[in-house]
Order: C-alpha cells, then sequence, then structure tokens
C-alpha cells in the first residue's frame, strides 16, 4: 500500500508545491509550523482541493485537477487523526469508536471492536463521555475511531502537540504498535524531531511549501542542513539496535548496533527486542586517539565521512562506525585543532546518561532481532 | 373551591388552544430547521430579505399579520384558494387557520433559537464526521442534528407557548367562534366584555399563566440536560 502525492496549490500568499510517495509505515511529514504540512494532509483527506496535482492511493486516483476528478471526503476511506481529538461529544467513547464503521463498506471492516480496544488500552473507557476524558486518552481514542473506520491511509496532524511530555509517552508506544501491526500507511504530520525519529520509517521535510528532503528516516536525520534552524539542537542519528544483556548491579542495559555496543540507562526489555536510539549530535564528543581515563562509557571507533558546512560557530561531522552513521556537533575551533578531514580514524564518545526515556524507542511490538519490524 | 372548576365552554377553549399550539409548533419545526440552517450556514442572494421576512411577525401589529393572512389565505386570497380548490385545504374561519396564525407569530422564535445552537455548532466535528465516511446527509442527522436538540427544543417550546397565548393575528384572521376558533386568549376577551364575565377571565388567566410557566420551566430543564449530555469540551 502506498500514497502517491502530486499538488501545486496556492493559498493566499503561500505556496505548496509538494511531490512524494508515503509506503507502507510511518511517513513524518516535518518540519516547522507554517511549512504547510497540514495542508498537504487536507489535501489528502479531500478538505481542502488543490488548484493542480493528483493524489493516489495504492494507485486509485483520489485527485487529479487536470482530469477534474475529486473524491468527496466520505467516500476516501481516510482514518485523520486530528491535533484536537476531535470526539463527538454526544456519544460515548464506545459510539465515537465505531461510529466510522457504519459507513465502512462490510467487506472492507479489517479490525474488530476488541482487537482495536486491546490495542489502545481502551478497555476501561468505553462507557464514558468525552468531556470526561483526558487529553491522552481522548487522542487514543481519536486513533482507535479512525482505525475502525477501516481506512486505507491514516493521516494524523501533530496528535501529540496538545499533550504534555508524560501523556506523549502514553501514546508514542501505541503509534509504534499501530505502525508496526497494520499494513497500512501513515502520514504523520509533526515538528518534533524527538517524535519523528522514534516513529517515523520515512521522513519528508517540508520547508516554505516545499520538499527538502525525502528518504529513509536514519539518511535524511543525518542531513541536518536540512532541518529547520529550532530542530537542530535535537538532531541527530537513528540506530536500530537489539538489546543483548542487562547489569543489574550497575541498571545499565546493553544495546548491540552494527556500530558497535552501547550502554544506556536500564530498559525494560528481554534480550533480543528491537529498540531504536537517537543519538543527538550534541551529545556526541569526537578523540582521535582511544580514549583513558573518562567517565564516558561508550567509546565507539570509526572513521571521519565528511566534514559538513559551518553553521556559526558549530559544524557537523559526519562518522561512519562500521556502515552505521554517527553525527556530532563541533564548533569549529575543535575541528580545527584535531585537524579532523575525511579519512582519519576517530573515536566517538557518548555519555550513557545522554539517552533519556525520549532518545529510547519502546519495543517494535513483537519484533526480534533478524525479524520483523518495518 | 367551586369557582376554580372550568366550565364546559373554557375546557373546550383550554383544549382548542393546545391543539392548536401543538399542531402549530409541530407543522412549523421541519420549516424552522430549514430557514435556521439556510439564515446560519447559507450565502445566497435574499439572505437579509429571508431574515427580515421571518422575524416581520415579531414587529409588525399582530393585527397586522392577521389581515395579511386574511388577504392571502382567505377563501377569495390567492393562497387560500389555491389549496382549497387542489387539496382542499381551508385556512378561513377553521381551527387549522388558528394553528397557521400561531405558527407564523411563533415562527421568529422558534427560527432565532435553532439558528444561535446551529451557529455554536463546531464544524470541526462534521468534518471528522466526513474523513469517517459519513456523506453530508449522515453528518446532519448524527452529529448536527444530535448538538442542536438543546435549541430545537427551546425553540419548540417557545413557539407552543407563543401560539398559546396568540391573540391578535388569530382573531383577525379566523374570527372568535365557539368551539372552532376561540382559543383561551379569545375566550378571555370575551368575558372582559359581557357583564359578570370576571370570574371566568380569572379561571382562564391562572390556567394561562400555568401554562406558560411549565412551558418555560419544561424548556429550561430539557436544554439543561441536553447540554449536559453532550458537555461540549
Amino acid at each position: 500500500m502506498s500514497v502517491d502525492i502530486d499538488i501545486r496549490n496556492r493559498l493566499g500568499r503561500f505556496d505548496l508545491d509538494v511531490r512524494f510517495s508515503a509506503p507502507a509505515g510511518l511517513t513524518a511529514l516535518f518540519g516547522p509550523s507554517g511549512a504547510g504540512k497540514t495542508s498537504v494532509i487536507n489535501i489528502i483527506a479531500g478538505l481542502v482541493r488543490p488548484d493542480h496535482g493528483r493524489v493516489a492511493v495504492d494507485g486509485e486516483v483520489l485527485v487529479d485537477a487536470e482530469l477534474g476528478i475529486f473524491v468527496p471526503t466520505h467516500r476516501r476511506r481516510i482514518g485523520y487523526v486530528f491535533q484536537e481529538g476531535r470526539l463527538f461529544p454526544h456519544l460515548t467513547v464506545r459510539q465515537n469508536l465505531v461510529y466510522g464503521r457504519w459507513f465502512a463498506p462490510a467487506a472492507g471492516r479489517r479490525d474488530d471492536l476488541g482487537h482495536v480496544v486491546g490495542l489502545l488500552g481502551l478497555g476501561a473507557l468505553l462507557d464514558r463521555r468525552p468531556g470526561r476524558l483526558s487529553g491522552g486518552e481522548k487522542q487514543r481514542v481519536a486513533i482507535g475511531r479512525a482505525l475502525l473506520s477501516s481506512p486505507r491511509i491514516i493521516l494524523m496532524d501533530e496528535p501529540l502537540a496538545s499533550l504534555d511530555e508524560a501523556r506523549k509517552a502514553e501514546i508514542l508506544p501505541y503509534i509504534e504498535r499501530l505502525r508496526d501491526e497494520t499494513r497500512v500507511p501513515i502520514v504523520y504530520v509533526s515538528h518534533s524531531v524527538t517524535e519523528v525519529a522514534r516513529l517515523a520509517t520515512t521522513m519528508a521535510v517540508l520547508a516554505e511549501g516545499r520538499i527538502a528532503a525525502v528518504g529513509p528516516t536514519d539518511q535524511v536525520m543525518q542531513r541536518l542542513d536540512l532541518l529547520p534552524e529550532a530542530a537542530r539542537s535535537e538532531a541527530g542519528s537513528v540506530l536500530e539496535t537489539t538489546v543483548e544483556s542487562h547489569d543489574e548491579a550497575f541498571g545499565l542495559t546493553t544495546l548491540r548496533s552494527p556500530a558497535g555496543a552501547f550502554r544506556v540507562p536500564r530498559i525494560d526489555l528481554a534480550a533480543g527486542h528491537r529498540v531504536r536510539i537517537r543519538v543527538r549530535s550534541r551529545d556526541v564528543i569526537v578523540a582521535t586517539t582511544a580514549p583513558q581515563g573518562l567517565s564516558a562509557i561508550n567509546v565507539l571507533p570509526g572513521v571521519v565521512a565528511e566534514i559538513g558546512a559551518a553553521d556559526g560557530a558549530a559544524a557537523d561531522i559526519r562518522i561512519d562506525c562500521a556502515g552505521e552513521i554517527l553525527v556530532a556537533r563541533l564548533t569549529r575551533h575543535s575541528i580545527e585543532t584535531l585537524r579532523l578531514r575525511p579519512g582519519l580514524p576517530v573515536y566517538a564518545v557518548i555519555k550513557s546518561v545522554a539517552f533519556d526515556r525520549r532518545s529510547i524507542g519502546a519495543p517494535m511490538h513483537g519484533a526480534v532481532a533478524g525479524g520483523g519490524g518495518t | 373551591m367551586d369557582w376554580v372548576a372550568l366550565t364546559p365552554e373554557e375546557w373546550t377553549a383550554v383544549r382548542l388552544s393546545l391543539k392548536v399550539a401543538s399542531l402549530a409548533t409541530a407543522a412549523s419545526l421541519p420549516f424552522g430547521i430549514l430557514v435556521a440552517l439556510a439564515l446560519a450556514r447559507g450565502r445566497f442572494w435574499g439572505k437579509t430579505i429571508l431574515n427580515g421576512v421571518v422575524h416581520l411577525p415579531l414587529v409588525l401589529p399582530p393585527v397586522v399579520t392577521g389581515f395579511l393572512l386574511l388577504v392571502l389565505f382567505g377563501r377569495n386570497g390567492p393562497i387560500g384558494s389555491f389549496l382549497a380548490e387542489h387539496l382542499g385545504i381551508v385556512f378561513a374561519f377553521r381551527w387549522t387557520g388558528a394553528a397557521l396564525a400561531s405558527a407564523v407569530m411563533g415562527f421568529p422564535l422558534m427560527v432565532r433559537a435553532i439558528r444561535l445552537s446551529i451557529e455554536a455548532v463546531d464544524r470541526r466535528l462534521e468534518a471528522a464526521a466526513g474523513t469517517l465516511g459519513a456523506s453530508p446527509v449522515w453528518v446532519f442527522v448524527t452529529v448536527t442534528l444530535p448538538l442542536i436538540l438543546p435549541g430545537i427544543i427551546s425553540g419548540m417550546i417557545l413557539a407552543f407557548a407563543k401560539a398559546m397565548g396568540e391573540f391578535g393575528a388569530t382573531i383577525t384572521f379566523v374570527s372568535n367562534i365557539p368551539g372552532e376558533t376561540q382559543t383561551l386568549p379569545a375566550l378571555i376577551y370575551t368575558f372582559t366584555q359581557v357583564p359578570g364575565g370576571d370570574a371566568g377571565a380569572y379561571r382562564l388567566t391562572l390556567v394561562s399563566v400555568a401554562v406558560s410557566m411549565a412551558a418555560l420551566i419544561a424548556s429550561e430543564w430539557l436544554a439543561q440536560r441536553a447540554s449536559r449530555r453532550i458537555e461540549v469540551e
């Protein structure tokens, strides 16, 4: 399943010119506010009619401005999770959840209520009304409601933006399960690097109405020059790892990746589970000799692959650690004194405590090393 | 306590008033919802004029409204003669005519209440229903209608109360015929015109106050209950 978008639209003085494909898995539409992210998914949903272009799901055309095709929203079979939930206040949670089922063709129905209720942990909420739910609960119900309408695509417009950190942490695992358990492509709008790094399989960077980059998340993440200013301090590399062992005495977990082993604060997962980690580039220290007498535990040998353009006092260098790329953000001063240049063998050093709950992904459900996942 | 007991003549007037007000409210409801929708959401030429026409009975002297109804819906009026000839519906000097006059007089109140509640509906909820597969008609039935129910209820009750008390337009249009068009206010008026009618006028005044009060309390209670149920976040 995939979604193909190629649209041009003018809204007042704002020009949107966007072309990309969202394959199965979760495609993050990333960019600063005002970049046109919401307009793009509103066009996919049929809430906005584009001036030019085409939108197709699995080859079925939803919009073709040139041919005059415009399938109305209610015939598109999309699941849309809005930023503010938009639950129906006059219906109970259960009635909200099954609302879309009345309209879905019987043959297209996939998930049954029980499965979705289990997936999203909604069992205790079914008979309540939306007015009595917390922000996080509302968003889970909204996700379930979209899912139960048996959509061919799921659109999510910053579903976590109005929630505090604790509520975000509560919902992220559910979105991960959704991504891994359903084959429905998800287009996820966000301006948060944290969310994108943790959730996205594909990433499209949108800036001023144009696609600045699109590709697998780990690759796009490394191209820091593409990221908006505000996001750079959170930027970094995304690595797929496997839980190897736990050190109960010190409360540490060892994660194995092709680049080497990472020791991070203990996470509650059995060995063999896959975990996605994000190494913020500002947390990476570079040494030209094997460091000694250093408190940091994670030392990964590698080779300088590329030195990025200067950005004020700093620049990003990409280090190739056995095929995996780690990005380090250093001052130009350090790059100069260490005489870093492409091809130079170096050591990337990362403190264990630099990893926190926000930079370590929850398990990809049911996925163990070597199989599953997306 | 004998003086509070209604005479058969008075009972007839009370029953007739209830019948007239019920028909007036029920028959004008679909039109009330349509006009309220058009005024709240529609963008069309002549919207200001429609709004003016709907509200006219509120500001015109009731006797003028009654006279206009007589001209239009009387036996020889353009609409009245057409309806009598083709559909067999006669309004002139019938209780149905009293219902028509009451409906026209109560219509602005009904439309106003419904329109306000339509304008208060969060249209983003309707968009959400659309993404879940509901066609515009289904969106209206399953989302808009339940959300505007408090407004519809209070609009109906206001129109009902207005119809119970309507006097000027009714008496002008369909006169004051006992058993046919002599509603509660018309009978009170008759009592005040004859010697010794005071007792009857008092009794009917009490009935009138009681019915109006009950309508207002019911309207408030139902609207509160409905809005508590939907409890907008």
